[in-house]
This record gives C-alpha cells, sequence and structure tokens, in this order.
C-alpha cells in the first residue's frame, strides 16, 4: 500500500502533470494550426477589445441572458469554479505539494475553509447531476461523456473530503484521492473539461464577431 | 417531450435527395465536408458545449413549444451537426432527412441563444454547416432549392428575366409619374451618390416598395440609380441553402454591378438577410475582408434622411405602433438606435416589445425558413407563439417591421394566432406622411 | 465620323456645347453622353409628358417617344439609344428606327468599329439577340449573359432550351440550359451557363458550365473540361488559341486552369479578371494572395502592392504593362500602375487609359466633387465638372480630354508632354 502511495503521489503525479501540461499544450497547439489553416476568415476578425469585453461581461454573475435564464445553475456554477479554483489550488495540503516538487511557497486556504469549500464543489456537483437528471433540456442532450466528466471531477473531491475527515482507512484514501487528482489532471485536456482550454477562445472569438462585425453585444 | 422523428413533414426536395443517398454516400461527403470545409470553429463548439441546457431559452421554438426540450438550440445541434461528427457520418438516409428538417425548418440562424450560452458557442453557425453539408448531399427543401436555382440562373430570386426587371423599374416609374411630373428611376447612372439594391419579390410582387422608396428618394433629393443589368438583387438564398458557391457568385455580381457604376454607396431595401449576405458571409466567401463597396441598410439610410432634414414629417404617423428588431440588422449589424430614432421620428406612439433590440424573437420565418414553401409554414407559425405573445401584449395595431422575411413571418403569425395587426415598413410609413413638395 | 486618325487633333480648346441647361422648355434632361470623338454630346430630354427625345448638341431629334432610354454612343460615333411607343421597343440609331419594334429590347452592345450594333430582344415572350436590327432564326424562352463578337458577326447567349415548369428542381437538375451561338443552340443541357466568350477568330466559345448541382467546369464549343471544380470563373481564350484558361476553386483555393488542367496551382484565396497579352506570353489577373488582401498577379506572380478591393485591370497594348483601381473598399481610391500607386487617394478614379504607342498613361480621377486627369501619376491640365476617359491618338502624344466645366461641354487636345 505505501509503495503504491509513494508511486501515486511520486512518479504517477509527474506523469500526470505532464499530461495535463503536455496535452494542453498539444491540444491548443494543434487548434490554432487547424484555425489558421481553416478559419482564416475568422481569426482575421478577432479582437483584443472585443476579447476582454465580452470575457470580463461573462465573469460577472447575472450581467449576461445566459446567466439570468437560470439563477441556481448560475449560482452553483460560479461557485463551483470558483470553489474547485480555490481548493485545488489554495488547499493547505496541496499548497504543501507545491512547496516539495516546485519549491515555492504560497497562501492557503485555511484548513476549516478548504473543508467547506470542498463540500461546496461537492454539491454544485451533485445540482449538476440532479439538472442532468431532472430537467428535460438538459437529460435530453446529456451524453455518457457529459457523466465522465463530471464523475472525473467530483472524485477527488469527495475522496479527499473522505480521507481529511479519516473516514475509511486513511491511506487508502488518501492514494485514491491522489490518483483521482491525477487521473482529472491528466484528462482535463482530452475530455469535455477541455473547455477550461477552448472557453477562453470560444468566448473571445464570439466576444469579437459580436463587437467588431455585428456591432452588438454578446450577451 | 418529442424528437423530430415524431414530426417529420413530407417534403419533395428532401425525400428525392434522401431517395439518391446510401449511408457510403453520406460517410463520404459527411467526412469530406468535415475535413475539407470545417476546422478550430466547429470542433470547438462541439467539444466545448458543457450541454448545460441554457440556450435552451434563448431559442423561440422551444419557447414557444413550452419548453419541449427537442427544440433547444443544443439539443438541434446534437441531434444533426454533433452527431455527424461523433459518429464520423455513418448515420442513415432516413436520420439526413430529420437533420436536415432540424436544420432548415426548426432553426432561423437567428443566433439570439449565442446571448445565453457562456462558453460562447454559435450554435447558428454549427446548424449552417450542417445545412451545408445537407446541401452537398443533395437534401434540401424543394423551394428554398428552387430559390437557389433562380438565383444561379437570374442573379436573383425569384426567376425575374432581364427584361421583366428593367420594365417594372419603367412601369413603376410611370405610375409614379402621376404622382410626381419629373420623377425618374434613373437606369445605370454612372457616379451616382448611391446605388439601390432591392429583392426581388419587390419587382415580383410588392412594386409598390420600389416607387415609394423612389418616390422618398426623389422628394429628398438623393442622386441614386438602379442597375439594368443582373446583380440588383441584393437576396440570398443560396447562403441560406448552404450553397456557398453560388452565394459567392451572388455577391461578386452584386458588388462588381455597383462598382461598375462608379457609385459611392449600395443602399439596400428594408431586407435582414441580404445584410448578412452582402457584409458577413458573401464577401468572406469572396476573400473580402469587409465589404468591398459600402452597402447601407434603409434604415440607416432614412436615419440620414430625416436627420438631415431632407425628408420632413409634417405630423407624424398617429396609430399606435412597435418595433420588430430582424436579427440580421439588430444582432447582425447593431442597427437597434438607428431603428428606434427613425421609428420615433415618424411616429406619435412606440410601444415597446420585451425583449426587444438585439434580445428580440426572431419573426421564424429568418434564415431561409419561409423559403422553404407552404410544407413548413406550420413548423414557423406554431414555433413562434412567444412572438405572438409579444406583439399581443404591446397592444398596439401596427408593427414596424424593417425586413422583408420579417414581414412575411409577422404576416403569418398575425394571421394564425389572430392578432389583427399590420406589419408596416419604415418606407411604407414614410412614403405616407412625408412632406411631398413635388407631388401634382 | 470616321477613324481616329482622322478626327479633329488640332491642339487647343472648343466649346462644343456652350450651355447644357435642357433646351426651349423641355421638363427635365437626363444625363450626358459624349461622341468617341468628343464633338458630340447627347442626352435624352423629357418633351412633356410620356414625350422623349434626345437631344444631340444644340438640336433634338425630330422623333419622339413615350420613352427614350439606354442612351449610347457606338464607337463609330452613332447615336443609339432604346425607344418604346405603345407597348413596344424599337432600336433607334441617329433619330433613325433600326429594324423592325420588338416585344422588348434592351442592352445595346457594339462591336469594335461600331459597324455592328447588337440587342437583346423579346418577341412574343421568346427571347434573342438581334444584330443591326435582324433578330435570331431562334428565339428561345429565356436567354441572358450575351455577348458580341468583336467583330460584330457573331452572338452568343446562355438560352434556355427546357421547359420547366413552377419549383420543378428535378427538371432543373438535369439542366435546361444550353450555349447559343448566334441564334443556334448546341445540343448539351447544363443546369447553369454563365459568360460565354469567343476565341480571337470568332470561331469557337466558350463558357462557364455548372454540370450537377456541385461540379463546375468549362465548357468550350459545348465540350466540357473532364475536370470539374468546386466553382470556377471567366475562361478566356489564349490569343493563338493554343488553350482556354480559367480560374478555378479547388479544395478552398483559387488557381488557374487551362483545358482542365492546372496552369497556376490553387493557392489564391480570389482569383478574377484574367486577361492575355496579345501574344499570349503574360496572363493577368486579379488575386488575393492573403485573405482580404488583393492585387494583381502576372504569369502567377503576384504585385507587392496590396489592397483590400481592387478593380479593373487595364492592359498597354502590347500586353506587358497593367493599370488597376484600388481603393480602401470603395473610399481612398488609388490608381496603381506596373506595381506602383500613384500619388494622392480619391473619392473615386475610373480605369487608366494607355496611349496606343509609347509610355503615356493617363486617368479620370475625382475629388470633392471636382474630377481631374492624371498623366503618368501627375496632374494632367485643370480640374472640371465632370471628365469622360482621356483619348490618346494613335501615335500616343496628344491626347483628347472632353469634360464639362461651368455647365459647358469642352473638347480639348493637348500635347502629352505640356
Amino acid at each position: 500500500m505505501h509503495e503504491l502511495y509513494n508511486f501515486v503521489s511520486g512518479p504517477l503525479a509527474w506523469v500526470a502533470g505532464a499530461f495535463f501540461v503536455l496535452g494542453s499544450i498539444y491540444r491548443l497547439v494543434s487548434m490554432y494550426i487547424l484555425a489558421k489553416r481553416k478559419d482564416g476568415s475568422s481569426l482575421e476578425y478577432m479582437s483584443l477589445h472585443y476579447s476582454l469585453r465580452s470575457i470580463i461581461r461573462w465573469l460577472i454573475p447575472f450581467s449576461t441572458m445566459g446567466w439570468k435564464a437560470d439563477p441556481l445553475m448560475t449560482v452553483t456554477t460560479f461557485a463551483f469554479h470558483i470553489c474547485f479554483i480555490a481548493v485545488a489550488v489554495f488547499l493547505s495540503g496541496h499548497v504543501v505539494v507545491w512547496n516539495t516538487a516546485f519549491g515555492f511557497d504560497m497562501w492557503s486556504l485555511p484548513t476549516q475553509a478548504g473543508d467547506i469549500i470542498s463540500f461546496v464543489v461537492i454539491a454544485a456537483c451533485a445540482i449538476f447531476a440532479l439538472r442532468r437528471f431532472m430537467l428535460p433540456h438538459v437529460k435530453n442532450v446529456t451524453k455518457p461523456k457529459d457523466w465522465f466528466a463530471l464523475t472525473l471531477v467530483v472524485l477527488p473531491f469527495l475522496t479527499g473530503v473522505l480521507a481529511y475527515h479519516q473516514m475509511g482507512p486513511s491511506l487508502l484514501m488518501t492514494t485514491l484521492h491522489i490518483l483521482s487528482g491525477e487521473l482529472l489532471l491528466a484528462l482535463i485536456p482530452f475530455t469535455r473539461l477541455s473547455h477550461a482550454l477552448f472557453t477562453v477562445f470560444t468566448r473571445a472569438y464570439m466576444g469579437s464577431e459580436f463587437g467588431a462585425v455585428r456591432h452588438t453585444r454578446d450577451w | 417531450m418529442s424528437h423530430i422523428s415524431d414530426r417529420i413533414i413530407s417534403d419533395p426536395g428532401l425525400e428525392l435527395g434522401v431517395a439518391n443517398l446510401t449511408t457510403e454516400r453520406i460517410e463520404e461527403v459527411v467526412n469530406q465536408a468535415l475535413k475539407g470545409e470545417t476546422g478550430a470553429k466547429l470542433k470547438a463548439y462541439q467539444e466545448t458545449c458543457m450541454r448545460c441546457g441554457l440556450c435552451a431559452q434563448g431559442c423561440h421554438f422551444y419557447v414557444s413549444h413550452d419548453g419541449d426540450p427537442s427544440y433547444s438550440p443544443v439539443s438541434k445541434a446534437t441531434e444533426s451537426i454533433y452527431e455527424l461528427m461523433e459518429k464520423k457520418g455513418r448515420v442513415s438516409p432516413k436520420r439526413i432527412y430529420e437533420m436536415a428538417q432540424i436544420a432548415y425548418t426548426e432553426c432561423n440562424l437567428c443566433k439570439r441563444c449565442a446571448h445565453y450560452c457562456p462558453v460562447g458557442i454559435d450554435t447558428g453557425y454549427s446548424m449552417l454547416v450542417m445545412r451545408r453539408i445537407c446541401h452537398l448531399l443533395g437534401v434540401v427543401p424543394q423551394y428554398i432549392l428552387d430559390t437557389g436555382n433562380s438565383h444561379a440562373t437570374t442573379m436573383n430570386q425569384m426567376w425575374v428575366k432581364d427584361d421583366e426587371w428593367i420594365d417594372t423599374l419603367q412601369w413603376q416609374e410611370d405610375e409614379a409619374r402621376d404622382e410626381f411630373s419629373n420623377i425618374r428611376i434613373p437606369l445605370d447612372k454612372e457616379g451616382a451618390d448611391i446605388y439601390y439594391s432591392v429583392i426581388a419579390p419587390e419587382p415580383k410582387f410588392r412594386t409598390q416598395l420600389i416607387y415609394q422608396a423612389a418616390a422618398i428618394f426623389h422628394e429628398a433629393g438623393v442622386d441614386w440609380t438602379m442597375p439594368s443589368t443582373p446583380g440588383w438583387d441584393n437576396s440570398d438564398m443560396s447562403m441560406y441553402i448552404g450553397d456557398f458557391e453560388n452565394m459567392g457568385r451572388l455577391k461578386r455580381s452584386h458588388y462588381e454591378s455597383a462598382q461598375k457604376l462608379r457609385v459611392k454607396r449600395i443602399v439596400m431595401g428594408e431586407c435582414g438577410h441580404a445584410y448578412r449576405s452582402v457584409y458577413d458571409m458573401g464577401n468572406r466567401w469572396l476573400g473580402y475582408r469587409d465589404m468591398p463597396i459600402p452597402v447601407i441598410h434603409s434604415v440607416e439610410y432614412f436615419w440620414e434622411l430625416l436627420t438631415e432634414g431632407k425628408i420632413k414629417i409634417p405630423k407624424k404617423f398617429e396609430h399606435p405602433v412597435t418595433i420588430h428588431d430582424p436579427c440580421n440588422i439588430i444582432r447582425g449589424m447593431g442597427l437597434m438606435d438607428k431603428l428606434r430614432d427613425v421609428t420615433h421620428m415618424i411616429c406619435e406612439n412606440v410601444v415597446e416589445m420585451t425583449p426587444n433590440r438585439e434580445h428580440n424573437y426572431c419573426c421564424s420565418a429568418g434564415g431561409g425558413v419561409i423559403n422553404c414553401g407552404p410544407p413548413f409554414r406550420g413548423t414557423r407559425v406554431k414555433g413562434n407563439k412567444a412572438k405572438a405573445d409579444q406583439l399581443r401584449n404591446t397592444g398596439v395595431s401596427h408593427v414596424v417591421c424593417p425586413c422583408h422575411n420579417c414581414h412575411g413571418g409577422l404576416e403569418d403569425i398575425i394571421d394564425h394566432y389572430e392578432l389583427g395587426m399590420h406589419p408596416k415598413f419604415l418606407g411604407d410609413i414614410i412614403y405616407e406622411i412625408m412632406e411631398k413638395t413635388d407631388a401634382l | 465620323m470616321g477613324r481616329i486618325s482622322t478626327w479633329d487633333w488640332e491642339i487647343g480648346e472648343k466649346i462644343v456645347v456652350k450651355s447644357l441647361s435642357p433646351l426651349q422648355d423641355h421638363g427635365w434632361q437626363e444625363e450626358p453622353h459624349v461622341s468617341p470623338d468628343g464633338e458630340t454630346l447627347a442626352a435624352v430630354v423629357n418633351l412633356a409628358a410620356m414625350e422623349f427625345s434626345v437631344r444631340t448638341n444644340d438640336s433634338v431629334w425630330d422623333v419622339t417617344y413615350e420613352r427614350i432610354w439606354y442612351p449610347r454612343f457606338s464607337p463609330d460615333g452613332r447615336m443609339t439609344a432604346i425607344g418604346q411607343q405603345d407597348g413596344e421597343s424599337a432600336l433607334l440609331v441617329d433619330a433613325e428606327q433600326m429594324g423592325e419594334t420588338y416585344e422588348y429590347a434592351w442592352e445595346t452592345k457594339f462591336s469594335d468599329d461600331g459597324s455592328t450594333i447588337a440587342i437583346m430582344m423579346k418577341n412574343e415572350g421568346l427571347y434573342g439577340v438581334a444584330l443591326n436590327g435582324t433578330p435570331w432564326e431562334n428565339l428561345f424562352e429565356n436567354a441572358n449573359n450575351y455577348v458580341l463578337s468583336s467583330d460584330g458577326k457573331h452572338s452568343s447567349a446562355i438560352v434556355q432550351t427546357v421547359s420547366m415548369g413552377q419549383a420543378e428542381i428535378e427538371v432543373f437538375a438535369k439542366g435546361i440550359h444550353s450555349l447559343a451561338v448566334d441564334g443556334n443552340a448546341f445540343p448539351g443541357k447544363y443546369l447553369n451557363l454563365w459568360t460565354p466568350v469567343f476565341d480571337s477568330e470568332f470561331k469557337r466559345v466558350a463558357a462557364q458550365a455548372r454540370v450537377s448541382m456541385l461540379d463546375y467546369t468549362i465548357t468550350v464549343d459545348d465540350k466540357p473540361w473532364s475536370t470539374v471544380y468546386g466553382q470556377v470563373w471567366e475562361p478566356i481564350f489564349h490569343p493563338l488559341g493554343e488553350y482556354v484558361a480559367a480560374p478555378v476553386r479547388d479544395k478552398g483555393k483559387w488557381g488557374v486552369a487551362s483545358d482542365g488542367a492546372p496552369l497556376w496551382e490553387p493557392r489564391y484565396a480570389q482569383c478574377t479578371q484574367l486577361q492575355f497579352s496579345p501574344k499570349g506570353d503574360r496572363l493577368w489577373a486579379i488575386v488575393a494572395p492573403a485573405y482580404g488582401k488583393f492585387t494583381v498577379a502576372c504569369n502567377n506572380i503576384p504585385w507587392s502592392t496590396l489592397s483590400p478591393a481592387v478593380t479593373d485591370i487595364v492592359l498597354n497594348p502590347e500586353g506587358d504593362r497593367a493599370g488597376v483601381i484600388m481603393s480602401n473598399n470603395n473610399r481612398d481610391f488609388k490608381i496603381v500602375v506596373d506595381d506602383k500607386a500613384w500619388e494622392g487617394t480619391w473619392d473615386m478614379v475610373w480605369p487608366v487609359a494607355f496611349a496606343p504607342k509609347g509610355l503615356n498613361v493617363a486617368a479620370v480621377v475625382e475629388k470633392n466633387g471636382k474630377q481631374q486627369v492624371l498623366m503618368n501619376g501627375k496632374p494632367f491640365g485643370r480640374e472640371f465638372d465632370r471628365i469622360w476617359e482621356p483619348v490618346f491618338n494613335e501615335d500616343g502624344t496628344k491626347v483628347m480630354i472632353r469634360a464639362i466645366e461651368n455647365n459647358s461641354y469642352v473638347r480639348i487636345v493637348a500635347n502629352v508632354t505640356s
């Protein structure tokens, strides 16, 4: 078990990290090349001003038609993304990892807060799941891919909370937590979660087309 | 909830096209199109879409069908183009029929859903790619295909022959001379300030619109012209078929007919989709970053004439009006303020719809849906109860609507839901109420 | 009017029409046209309600019609127009009717020397072309895209040879159009055909052809190339008759094909307006080497001057020089000759005119409503309200300027070097 833990928290972490970094670079670069080759008549219209206008607008809850359409979803998605990043980056346990791995020290969340925030992420995922079950217009378009992505995201949080609260065998839970975290990280570029890479560009493009060509708002 | 297979409508164009298909042919064409013609944009859309369903509210079909999920934008894309991408084109001919019906008749390409998508997905674009593939497969509704055939043959959308065009202009000129003795519709006047372009239904059915435009320009003292040769029709159903080759041919003929006359700019009649064709799609296919010659919509031009005092309005239109915002010039070009300025300059009592401006619902005739003909009238009329409700809630008698397709769409909606309202072009009202200093 | 050498080339300035105000009590006068030799100015005039005639200099034709339109001078200096009376159209040439009347007639065209005047005509709902008043023997359900050979002996048009009912998409897909020459349709049926063009000996004709809903190619004497393309533009014959060339689109890029084989590999975002030098050793085109950036290419080598929009490529008589109009999308026009932009930007410019001999090239430009001639890039003479295309004499040493100034029509002949 210890060996497994050591492997998972050691070499495998680097492998997962490499998958994420190299995978992301690969996806972004190949997408850019494809865009250059095939979407010249779209790339031409990219505008920094209107890209930022759109991105910033959509970062404000309830400031767009989309964010007004389903308030529960809006609250959930903002809470989810903020808490996800907060925990993934600033959880005290994770900050220790960054320190050991990369040698830099950074601010970390108070332990208690980290715990609460993790619960928020799990609750958000539960709401996402409920939407996929309950709302016809979401259920109708939900595919296994969507469930897979959601599972990938929630697993590290579930195992993390279990490990933190020492429910179940601690070492096993911690190992599973790291493993699921690594799986999530490694698969971000290759699943629905790739929206983490591409949204900034699709948003920027939409903002540019609406702002610079259509002279109107994309929200 | 329903499924597209529950609402298949018989159409000779779709049936004929599908009858000629095999699964192998579909696979070949789809993959060629996806590899050869689409790129990062479509791929990123398909991947980035989280199937969150927020776009549903954006679509008048979804809203009008009481939240039937099969009408949500994401569902329509998932059931058509996204499915083709995922299955790499391995679908049955019957499935292509369903996809074609979705793409051509249950989506107006109005892009209203863009206001709802957090990640910035342009479902209108994806649905147009779907139409493009249908065109390449030869599965296109009969009436819009016939319109495309007309475009390719005559460079206008209504099979108007070269002489019929000129004859109609001369006839309208003669008619107008009963009202203004020295009015002209100047043909091929080199170096005129503006070249006035229309869509073929004007010479075919709505000749009074040409009359009215001539009267307005005459009264305003405009230096204008119209060409006596093809290129005069700015409309473009080829674009909505997905026949981009003929879209390019049409736009080239349109731009070049104006360049040849050395005019400063084109002013186009009250049409929406033609604007999309000249400033957004046709120009790009031809390799032009922008329009090679400025094209000004009537809304903008009327705004100029009214603000410069070239047309005087002694007494405004008295009936209460509401404003219908045509997608292609509002969400497509940002003319909402000028449209309001003009409407307020000519109408006494303006009642806004909710939602309005770029959030306004499409008329459901746009995107070529009305051009798919009688078989699909019910699709668009029932699919736009939302618009009927919007209209009814204003309580007015007249609807200002500076777009031909919107006119057709609103007339049908008004008729079906018994709203008793009258769509009006800005030109209708301006002609009716303007000061006619030169009239007999 | 005679050949160009017989025109008045004496240096000097003459006022041909002192006042362009309507004569007598005319209702109104339409846009003026001037004869190639500059000796005559003509315009359609309204005499009374439904009564039109043509003014030439200070006199008026002694015929009137309910409508007169499409006034055009032929290259040999005859004044032509289309008259309409009692629902019939007539081709009018120097106040005389040429040929019979038609149910409708429009779009006159001329042979290079002006000896042939062609017109599109319709009789009893059937369409064709009339040459010097003689209509084609066979008329068709529809005809368009007509051309007249430069020697004036032949005409060609796209004609509809298969009837089609409303929205009969199946009929259309089998082909309803044919290429017709001198009123005789070739047997081949196409979905669409466009822009027929004659070879230099007027024996062959080529056109753009749509051979299926998706496939485009070039047909030469009714024989389509074996290769099909995503799209094609106007074909032209090699001047020595060696081959037919046309812009073709393949995999989203434009190039040039000759007889169905690649001549310029597709690499452009656009390629239009092919023109050969008279010997056929140079092929010119307007191309877009990159999206949104247009220029001129000669033998597949693009110029370095790029612009958002390029039109009206004109070659010198040897075909080794070219002048073109570039603009920022119809604003800030520039004249570009031999890849060099002339100084200044303009509200409007007209295509350049090369002297028949020598190096001189002229163009009309407009700014703030005033027009001016530029000669070899430099202002030439004064500003006018309107200037027609400058005309060089045979050895290219003199230039004739036909212009409107202070409501007068003036004709000026000047030394190019002055």
